[in-house]
């Protein structure tokens, strides 16, 4: 720590956003970077703990932050970005869509504001492509073990690039038309430009990963045929069976799973030609989404784009407190009420809302019926109760449902790899190594969604799991 | 030989034994032989009784005796009635004997030594049964009471020199064939003395029962011109009667901490020794150290050898104990040359020493360089000289006393009774000095390397090279800038805070280097560490390096050496070397490499080792002087041998091999690059050494940017070095070793973890009591590192890891103290979590997956439980827990207050630490709650050790050291001493205060229990607790802390906190409690001392499972320290040395300590947690009472399924060893013990001073005093300050005069109100901790001498004193006023070291200084009167400044207290100088500390400024 007392001199910091006004009115980032003076006094901030909690217990990936802190207050941005890409392949991911709970464990965190991370670790990278730090590190040789990675989510592209740099020969198979799986279509442009995916993945391809776009495993291509060509397989395919409004009227046309309508905002970004027909779109009407999550403010922010005219967001949950509770002490995830940049423009947020009915003209909805619920803890843990007399009804035009996902998606390939499956239905695994031999798993497909930051720590244990089998 | 009565067991060793005594000596200076001379000799051993110490059998004591010149007419008259004639006198020897009572064995033995005789041409005459009365013996010395026979032996002709050295020879030729023939079984054999010059009587005495047991000693025809006598203290109570002293040559106070490296060279040398004058065959002389010797017997071995060899009894000594002679030493360059020249042929026997001596001609004293015992000494009117430790063991009437006298450091001190005169050092010295041309011969021989010729600079290594060194050596990201880079840019040794809580080396998953193995050995009790860097004038770093010559003779040859200024040899250094190929001095390397892909690693290291040793051996037999063996080589192939298993192997290999002596050795390695790692390769025998690649690290962290570019890279090197330099010294010290030369090869360490083939193979000697790795697993290690370097990095991994061994990370070094732990402990603590705690204790026991400490691998037995409601409750079980010894200072306020609330409310005990307490917390708050600490730690420091202080206390806890840096002292920044910490430590705000290394008044065991005895006084009932650090003899110091009278001791782990220590001190020294509380136990036990003394145990005890382990080990009390701060909202951000807690905990910056959230609740809730687990634990155990559980280790043993490559070699059966217990002897506290007091002159002194007491009335009386009358006067001021607080009486309330000599401690902790008036003279430690009374020491008037040149108080005076006056009418020993901080002193002379480390305070001295005044000085005033202007040279100037006295205050303050002087003491010269004012008062210097005049100006400007109101505390806090 080069600065003893600079926690004690700084403020935190927060990054400054675009106004609501200017960035409503496009689908770009909306953080304005710090300039380099006061990212070295965010820096300086971290007191190079005895115990990094930040390190040891927040971040799934193992960042040495303290260390890269003291590199970007030395102004030694190369090595901090070296020392940060030995733990974390796709830092300027993390260090943007990361909900950081590195900061949540920072020990400034336990009486004062925590140390600016992810915005350091967004820096570090983004200085790092600036200056032409980040090259392709291409394996001195090459095994001649053939990989296959199917899905090119942050578990798959993470597992990706450690086996092509270990020098076996990758190939990732992507069901989509473009590689990024949930980073391409499930992350709105304006919290993660998809320029910053094209870099990293020019770099991956010049370290020798093959992709392959458009091709369904288990339908486009069989299992067997697969066991045959590679050596090992590791299956990264996501959690992408979304979970589902149980309601009557839950059938009306106007009524989507949140991922459906972030993918094709997101594909109409990149230039895709969608019929006008099948376009989602929120303008002009009165949107209702379901689920306080991630996902359901990413639904807020696209449908204030998009022109919505009102914007609701029910969660079933009642509204967390401002200051962290006693039932999450530090160093845990604090159970907060959180407000994302999203939530600042604009869209009314209701809390213990169930939603009860959705009925409509035809086969478009236009009403939803709900009722206000409470919750209190018994012996079997928190129950949930209608509160009488608050029923009530509210015109909608769009309902968008953010309610998280179940589990993987059970379709052919698990059943052509024959994977046994756990008892949430997610591939069941032993590390990595799934029932079925040569065949690996990882990330969200194996424990379920998460964030990003697990999903890359997932792949890069995954990858070495499989260069030690390989070996 | 060891001990007969007493083997190993367990973990207790014999040879970790350790005494000191009281010494003295009485000699007619004319010679005249009378019996007077052997009733002096009684009467000094009678009155040093007090520093002796009884065992467990309170008759028996450790052992006494006299040794004196033989009275040829009584022994004549003996012989003529056992119908036998002697020869003329001096023509015949005598040889005391103590045989054993098997009549057939002692028969045996006395043919061996009949024969011996016989050998050497000389004839027995008869023996004689000598007298004695076993029935004042106590019951051990009885048991072992041995035939105590006389032997007379016809020197057929032969006298003088030529005579003493037949008796010699055939002594030893006795000694060794009995010991060989006979084995252990004739241990009892022993010789006290055999000569024809003197005789010794001794044995397991008391004083009294010496001259008791023997009739012969009261018989008036026992005369003699000269005696030296000898009492003895000692750890143990095992009866020996050899070890009793005076030994043949000398009588020793003090320990010789060196012994072991001195055996070893005396091995070295043994096969070039050669001496015409005792015949050619020398093979009855070796071994020249018999086997399992006290140290001071080992010492009297080699002595004798150099005086039979014909060495002067003078100049054998010199060489054995020399003097400083560095450049703060102001001696003659002949004298210098001496030493120089003496220092290439012989190491100094090093440690705290006062050594009588004789050879019956001449009786000497002298002291070691640091002058750490006490010696003092008068020539009385008719030619009496008596010598003593005290002062006052024998009264003379003051017109009697022509001279008092003390022996001075390093300075010898002499009678030659056939010249009839005192000889004094100067002229010893110079005589000797010149005997021979040595300032020559050094300068025409000796090699330096600047004289080498000059070689360019190698080229450097390329960054990749570099990297792929450092990975084969195993350096981490975090060393090389958390260490290396530090040392290189401030050329000091990092600080870090907080405990370690790794795993020992041979627990740990990771490839450890093979220093990490091993643990420091440091000072306690038994000797004092010292102060590098206050007292580094008396430590050196010199050496002579190359082929030694015989011990026995003296040529220009011996010192055609290399003399090195330090160890540290620099790239240029080993290159010139390289080069240097001379006829007389050849160098030659040698590689230490092992093939790294052979399949039996193990077999591949010791062909390495072989091949080394071989090489060296060929090279020596060539002709070398110096091997160097270097690992430079290294490659894809070879693997480095560990430097330091090479070094030790080949220093190991040649001593067997008898060729140690005849080359250095010099080791060029990558490895080494932390204090610890020279110090080990020092302390295993390497001469030098050089870290290329450690050099090579700073050119990369320079080049990388670690370390500044715009520093000159040779300055990197330099200060680098100079880091290196201050932490061997440091090292050296914490054992209280003053010079590498003895340092090296002493092997100063334990082993930890490794298994008895390694250390007999090539550590030979070292403890390892644990067992172990052996080379199979250091050859893994050593090539897991090696093959990491070489193969491929992962990509986008970092070339070098980062450790993780200090600061914590999820891929280093697992950590006990992890986010998981502190988590939920914190969780547990803060909401009531039961859940919490069970997780975090689980998590800290569950050892399969985690074994970070050696009790992680215990295992309980199992037993009958029982139903758990049936088990002690919880409420009953905290009052067994304490809070460790943090100081309000190093943590806030609110932290330390918030502690003692909890403990209190518990029933258990807070600790104040080394800081003092404010006052106001004696006053419980209105909720009942109170703040005041149970227990009030008395340190180094004693800051804020006050007599109000000390009778507030339940216990008073003497802190002998510190888990995480024992053997070292500490530092508060002048930035930290607040006004609020600065009034509690009694200094001044702003003013850096250091805590000496030693306590100044604990020297050896009988200081210890003097000061024991002090605190006892201080507050009569209090209980008295020593802490000790876990480390190899603990037990025995135990022991002796036991027979000190202490009512507890407590024993910490070596991975206690700190609030700032030095890293390595953190890691490397000490061990864990497991090792010393079961050695402590099992030592108590032996000696049947448990009985009467509590244990305790303290060192990252987490759980309720660590606290049984504690208590089956045989703690009774627990200490937290680390945990308790974490439930008070500590993360272990391990910034405590910093200042900068953000959880305002370790800091005093008022803004963070406002984020301080704990709460006594937290604490008492955890503290709760932790009973509730005993409970449990011990309902399964089937444990009812706590107390049954004391010392049940049978309830232990090991886990079975150990199955750790590394921990799988480890072996607990000593630490399991149950002590024997068949007498029924107690394995816990059962008894108080004996009250010291009874007996206190004090007792008489309250009686009498009813009237002040009771009314306030003014007071004044007389009374003798003796030097037995110890500690006078405070338990008085106890009841005073009791009474009235700490403002005690008014001034001059009660006035006590005495006449005769004070004993030590006179006056200690005196309050207000007191004067204490001795005329006559005191001893050591006069006015210690003075609390405001006043003592006056005058001279008295009749006596004959001129009082400024004649020392009339011993040493260590005013140690920590916080106010009051005193005056002393003559001069003062060593450290005067040392820690002083508020006390007034005017005094007519002093020693060495005056006014060391004074914090506030005045002192005025009318005449001369010693040297080294003012060191570590940084508050208060001292005036000295400098008559030759030569002051500057003696003062250390490095925290003061010299001023005139030209201001009008000054004189006016100076003139005042010298005339107050002269009214209380009638001080003649305090006369003159007044008379002659104005001319006096210009030859006055005022030493002014820097950092205090700074303070003191800021006081003024705050004065200024509070009318702006400007807080001071703030003010006081971003300055310093």
């Amino acid at each position: 720590m080069a600065k003893p007392n600079g926690f004690f001199e700084y403020k935190r910091q927060e990054v400054p956003h675009r106004s609501v006004d200017q960035r409503t009115g496009d689908y770009f980032e909306i953080d304005i970077p710090l300039p380099e003076e006061q990212i070295r006094q965010q820096a300086a901030r971290c007191m190079d703990c005895g115990i990094p909690f930040c390190h040891g217990c927040g971040c799934p990936v193992l960042n040495q932050i303290p260390e890269f802190n003291d590199y970007v207050y030395q102004g030694r941005w190369r090595e901090a970005c070296a020392i940060l890409h030995a733990t974390n392949n796709f830092p300027e991911i993390t260090g943007r869509i990361c909900p950081a709970p590195c900061e949540a464990s920072c020990t400034l965190n336990i009486n004062e504001e925590p140390v600016l991370i992810r915005h350091i670790e967004y820096q570090i990278v983004e200085r790092g492509f600036q200056e032409g730090w980040i090259q392709p590190i291409k394996a001195p040789t090459q095994t001649g073990k053939r990989v296959a990675i199917v899905g090119s989510g942050p578990a798959g592209l993470a597992a990706a690039q450690q086996l092509a740099r270990a020098g076996h020969e990758v190939t990732v198979f992507e069901k989509e038309d473009r590689i990024g799986g949930l980073l391409r279509y499930g992350i709105p442009d304006f919290k993660l430009d998809k320029r910053i995916l094209e870099r990293r993945l020019d770099q991956l391809r010049a370290e020798g990963v093959r992709f392959r776009t458009d091709v369904v495993v288990g339908e486009d291509i069989s299992g067997r045929y697969m066991k045959k060509m590679f050596d090992a397989i590791c299956i990264t395919m996501g959690a992408e069976a979304p979970r589902d409004l149980p309601v009557p009227g839950r059938g009306y046309e106007n009524v989507f799973f949140a991922m459906d309508y972030l993918k094709q905002q997101n594909k109409i970004n990149a230039g895709a030609d969608i019929d006008p027909h099948d376009i989602i779109s929120a303008k002009d009407k009165i949107v209702v989404v379901i689920g306080g999550g991630d996902t359901g403010s990413d639904c807020i922010g696209t449908a204030r784009r998009q022109g919505a005219k009102e914007i609701y967001s029910f969660e079933i949950l009642p509204e967390p407190p401002e200051k962290r509770p006693l039932d999450t002490p530090w160093p845990q995830w604090p159970r907060i009420l959180r407000t994302s940049s999203s939530h600042e423009e604009g869209c009314q947020r209701r809390w213990c809302i169930l939603t009860k009915r959705l009925s409509g003209m035809g086969v478009m909805v236009n009403e939803l019926q709900g009722v206000q619920v409470q919750w209190s803890q018994t012996a079997k843990g928190w129950q949930m109760q209608e509160v009488p007399d608050t029923e009530f009804s509210m015109k909608v035009d769009l309902v968008l449902l953010a309610l998280g996902f179940v589990h993987v998606e059970h379709g052919p390939l698990i059943k052509q790899f024959d994977l046994e499956l756990d008892d949430k239905g997610n591939i069941k695994v032993n590390n990595y190594q799934t029932s079925s031999p040569k065949v690996f798993a990882a990330g969200d497909a194996t424990q379920g969604a998460s964030l990003v930051v697990h999903a890359i720590h997932a792949g890069r244990q995954a990858a070495k799991a499989i260069d030690k089998w390989l070996q | 030989m060891k001990t007969a009565d007493q083997k190993n067991t367990g973990l207790y060793e014999s040879r970790r034994e350790h005494d000191a005594c009281g010494i003295g000596a009485v000699v007619n200076i004319s010679g005249r032989r009378e019996h007077r001379i052997i009733e002096l000799g009684k009467e000094i051993l009678l009155n040093l009784q007090h520093r002796g110490a009884a065992g467990s059998d309170e008759a028996t004591v450790d052992g006494a005796g006299i040794l004196f010149q033989i009275p040829d007419e009584f022994f004549r008259q003996e012989a003529q009635r056992l119908q036998f004639s002697l020869p003329p006198a001096d023509r015949y020897g005598l040889a005391m004997l103590f045989a054993p009572k098997d009549d057939q064995l002692r028969k045996k033995c006395e043919q061996i030594l009949e024969n011996a005789i016989i050998h050497y041409g000389m004839e027995v005459i008869g023996y004689r049964d000598v007298p004695g009365r076993p029935d004042c013996l106590g019951d051990l010395a009885r048991a072992v009471e041995p035939r105590i026979r006389q032997l007379f032996i016809d020197g057929s002709g032969k006298k003088g020199a030529s005579l003493e050295k037949l008796l010699f020879l055939s002594r030893k030729r006795a000694e060794k064939i009995v010991s060989q023939n006979l084995g252990p079984e004739a241990a009892d054999f022993y010789i006290p003395s055999m000569s024809s010059r003197t005789i010794c009587y001794k044995g397991m005495f008391l004083a009294p029962q010496l001259f008791g047991y023997y009739p012969d000693l009261s018989d008036e025809r026992m005369v003699s011109g000269l005696a030296i006598v000898h009492q003895r203290y000692s750890t143990n109570t095992f009866p020996n009667w050899r070890l009793a002293q005076p030994f043949r040559c000398i009588g020793h106070n003090g320990e010789i901490n060196t012994l072991s490296g001195n055996i070893n060279r005396m091995r070295a040398h043994e096969m070039n020794l050669a001496c015409a004058d005792l015949g050619n065959d020398l093979s009855d002389l070796k071994p020249v150290i018999a086997e399992g010797l006290s140290d001071s017997a080992s010492f009297d071995n080699v002595l004798e050898l150099l005086i039979q060899a014909g060495r002067s009894l003078p100049h054998a000594i010199m060489m054995m104990i020399p003097e400083a002679f560095g450049p703060s030493y102001h001696i003659s360059a002949d004298k210098r040359a001496f030493y120089e020249y003496h220092a290439a042929i012989m190491e100094p026997w090093d440690g705290p020493a006062a050594m009588v001596f004789t050879d019956g001609r001449l009786v000497g004293g002298t002291l070691d360089r640091n002058g750490l015992r006490p010696a003092r000494y008068i020539v009385t009117t008719d030619g009496l000289v008596i010598l003593a430790s005290e002062v006052g063991v024998i009264e003379f009437p003051p017109k009697q006393i022509q001279q008092k006298g003390r022996l001075q450091p390093g300075k010898m001190f002499l009678v030659d009774t056939r010249e009839g005169r005192i000889v004094l050092d100067n002229e010893i010295k110079s005589k000797i000095a010149r005997q021979k041309p040595y300032r020559r011969w050094l300068e025409q021989n000796r090699i330096e390397l600047r004289g080498l010729f000059h070689i360019s600079r190698a080229a450097p290594a390329d960054p990749n090279t570099i990297s792929q060194r450092l990975r084969i050596f195993g350096y981490t990201r975090e060393e090389l800038r958390m260490i290396q880079a530090p040392m290189a840019v401030n050329a000091q040794e990092p600080v870090g805070s907080m405990g370690t809580d790794t795993p020992l080396a041979a627990l740990s998953d990771k490839s450890k280097p093979l220093f990490n193995y091993f643990k420091q050995l440091f000072a306690q009790v038994t000797n004092p560490p010292i102060d590098p860097l206050r007292e580094g004038l008396v430590m050196s770093l010199m050496s002579f390096v190359g082929k030694q010559r015989n011990l026995l003779d003296e040529t220009p040859a011996h010192c055609r050496q290399l003399k090195l200024p330090h160890p540290i040899l620099t790239d240029e250094d080993v290159e010139r070397l390289k080069s240097v190929q001379r006829g007389d001095f050849q160098v030659a390397s040698i590689p230490i490499l092992f093939d790294a892909n052979r399949g039996d690693a193990a077999a591949s290291l010791r062909d390495g080792l072989d091949q080394m040793l071989n090489a060296a051996v060929k090279e020596i037999q060539a002709g070398a002087s110096l091997i160097i063996i270097s690992d430079r080589q290294a490659s894809p192939t070879q693997a480095p041998i560990p430097s330091l298993l090479a070094t030790a192997a080949l220093h190991q290999g040649l001593l067997r091999k008898k060729l140690r002596a005849e080359a250095g050795i010099v080791i060029e390695s990558g490895e080494p690059r932390e204090v610890m790692h020279f110090a080990l390769l020092c302390g295993y025998g390497a001469n030098a050494v050089n870290p290329y690649l450690a050099y090579e690290a700073l050119n990369e962290l320079q080049r990388r940017g670690d370390i500044n570019p715009e520093i000159d890279p040779e300055q990197l090197v330099e200060n680098y070095i100079a880091a290196v330099k201050k932490g061997i010294l440091k090292t050296m010290s914490k054992m209280g070793i003053s010079t590498l030369r003895s340092y090296h090869g002493a092997q100063l360490f334990e082993a930890l973890g490794l298994n008895q083939e390694v250390i007999d193979n090539y550590f030979t000697g070292t403890s390892s009591r644990v067992g172990g790795i052996g080379l199979d697993v250091i050859a893994r290690e050593a090539i897991t590192r090696h093959q990491q370097a070489y193969s491929l990095r992962t990509l986008a991994q970092v070339d070098i890891d980062y450790g993780g061994e200090y600061h914590f990370r999820s891929d280093g070094e697992r950590h006990l103290w992890n986010p998981q732990t502190v988590a939920n402990l914190q969780l547990a603590a803060r909401y009531n979590d039961k859940q919490a705690y069970q997780k975090f204790s689980q998590q800290i026991n569950e050892q399969t997956q985690r074994l970070c400490t050696l009790r992680g691998l215990f295992e309980f037995v199992p037993g009958k439980s029982v139903p758990l409601e049936q088990v002690e409750p919880i409420e009953e079980i905290v009052k067994r827990f304490f809070t460790g010894a943090m100081s309000h200072g190093s943590i806030s306020k609110e932290a330390h207050e918030t502690m003692a609330i909890a403990m209190n409310r518990l029933g258990g005990k807070s600790n104040t630490g080394e800081g003092g307490e404010d006052p106001d917390r004696y006053t419980p708050l209105e909720n009942g709650d109170s703040l005041n600490c149970a227990i009030k730690q008395v340190a180094s420091g004693r800051f804020g050790v006050t007599i109000n202080y000390l009778s507030h206390a339940n216990t008073l806890q003497i802190k002998m050291a510190q888990g995480a840096k024992p053997g070292e002292g500490g530092q508060l920044p002048g930035h930290k001493v607040t006004e609020e910490i600065a009034r509690l430590r009694h200094s001044t705000p702003g003013v850096t205060l250091i805590s000496p290394p030693p306590h100044h008044d604990i020297y050896s065991i009988e200081d210890l229990a003097q000061l024991i005895y002090d605190l006892k006084c201080s507050n009569p009932g209090v209980i008295v607790s020593v802490k000790l650090v876990s480390e190899v003899g603990v037990g025995t110091i135990a022991a002796g802390v036991a027979k000190g009278n202490a009512d507890e001791v407590l024993i910490s782990g070596h991975d206690g906190g700190t609030g700032a220590s030095p890293l390595s001190s953190i890691k490397h020294a000490g061990v864990p409690w497991e090792l010393g509380l079961a050695e402590t136990q099992q030592t108590l036990v032996l000696n049947n001392l448990r009985d009467r003394i509590k244990v305790q145990v303290d060192g990252q005890i987490k759980t309720g499972r660590d606290v049984v382990i504690g208590a089956l080990l045989g703690a009774e009390h627990f200490g937290f320290g680390t945990t308790a701060l974490v439930t008070l909202g500590c993360v272990l951000l391990r910034k405590c040395h910093e200042g900068n807690c953000s959880v305002g905990i370790g800091t005093q910056n008022p803004q963070l300590r406002k984020r301080f959230a704990g709460k006594p609740e937290h604490l008492q809730q955890y503290l709760t947690f932790v009973a509730q687990e005993v409970r449990q634990i011990m309902a399964e155990l089937g444990f009812r009472k706590f107390e049954e559980m004391v010392g049940q280790v049978e309830r232990l043993s090991c886990k079975k399924a150990v199955e750790h490559w590394k921990g799988k070699g480890l072996d607990f059966s000593a630490i399991f060893t149950p002590p024997d217990t068949t007498d029924g002897r107690a394995l816990r506290c059962l008894r108080p013990q004996t009250d010291p007091l009874k007996e206190h002159l004090d007792w008489k002194i309250l009686e009498k001073s009813r009237a002040a007491l009771e009314q306030k009335q003014n007071t004044a009386f007389q009374m003798p005093i003796r030097n037995v009358n110890r500690t006078v006067g405070t338990i008085l001021s106890n009841h005073i300050v009791k009474q009235y607080g700490a403002q005690g009486l008014p001034d001059e309330t009660l006035e006590i005069t005495f006449t005769g000599t004070a004993g030590q401690s006179f006056g200690a902790f005196l309050a207000p109100g007191i004067t204490l008036r001795i005329i006559g003279d005191g001893n050591d430690y006069l006015g210690k901790g003075l609390s405001g009374g006043r003592i006056i020491v005058q001279t008295p008037t009749d006596s004959i001498f001129e009082p400024h040149e004649n020392i009339i108080v011993g040493n260590t005076l005013l140690y920590g004193a916080t106010s009051g006056e005193v005056f002393i009418n003559g001069l003062a020993g060593e450290r005067f006023g040392v820690r002083n901080s508020g006390a007034t002193a005017v005094v007519e002379g002093l020693g060495d070291h005056g006014c060391e480390y004074m914090t506030g305070g005045t002192v005025v001295i009318l005449g001369q200084t010693g040297r080294n005044f003012a060191a570590g000085m940084s508050g208060g005033l001292a005036y000295v009167l400098d008559e030759h202007q030569l002051f500057d040279t003696l003062c250390n100037l490095d925290m003061v400044d010299l001023e005139n006295v030209w201001q009008t205050e000054d004189k006016n303050l100076l003139y005042d207290l010298i005339g107050r002087h002269y009214r209380w003491t009638n001080s003649k010269r305090a006369w003159y100088i007044l008379d002659n004012w104005p001319e006096m008062v210009g030859r006055f210097v005022k030493v002014m500390p820097i950092d205090y005049r700074k303070s003191l100006q800021r006081l003024k400007d705050r004065e200024q400024r509070e009318t702006e109101f400007t807080p001071a505390t703030e003010e006081v806090f971003h300055h310093g």
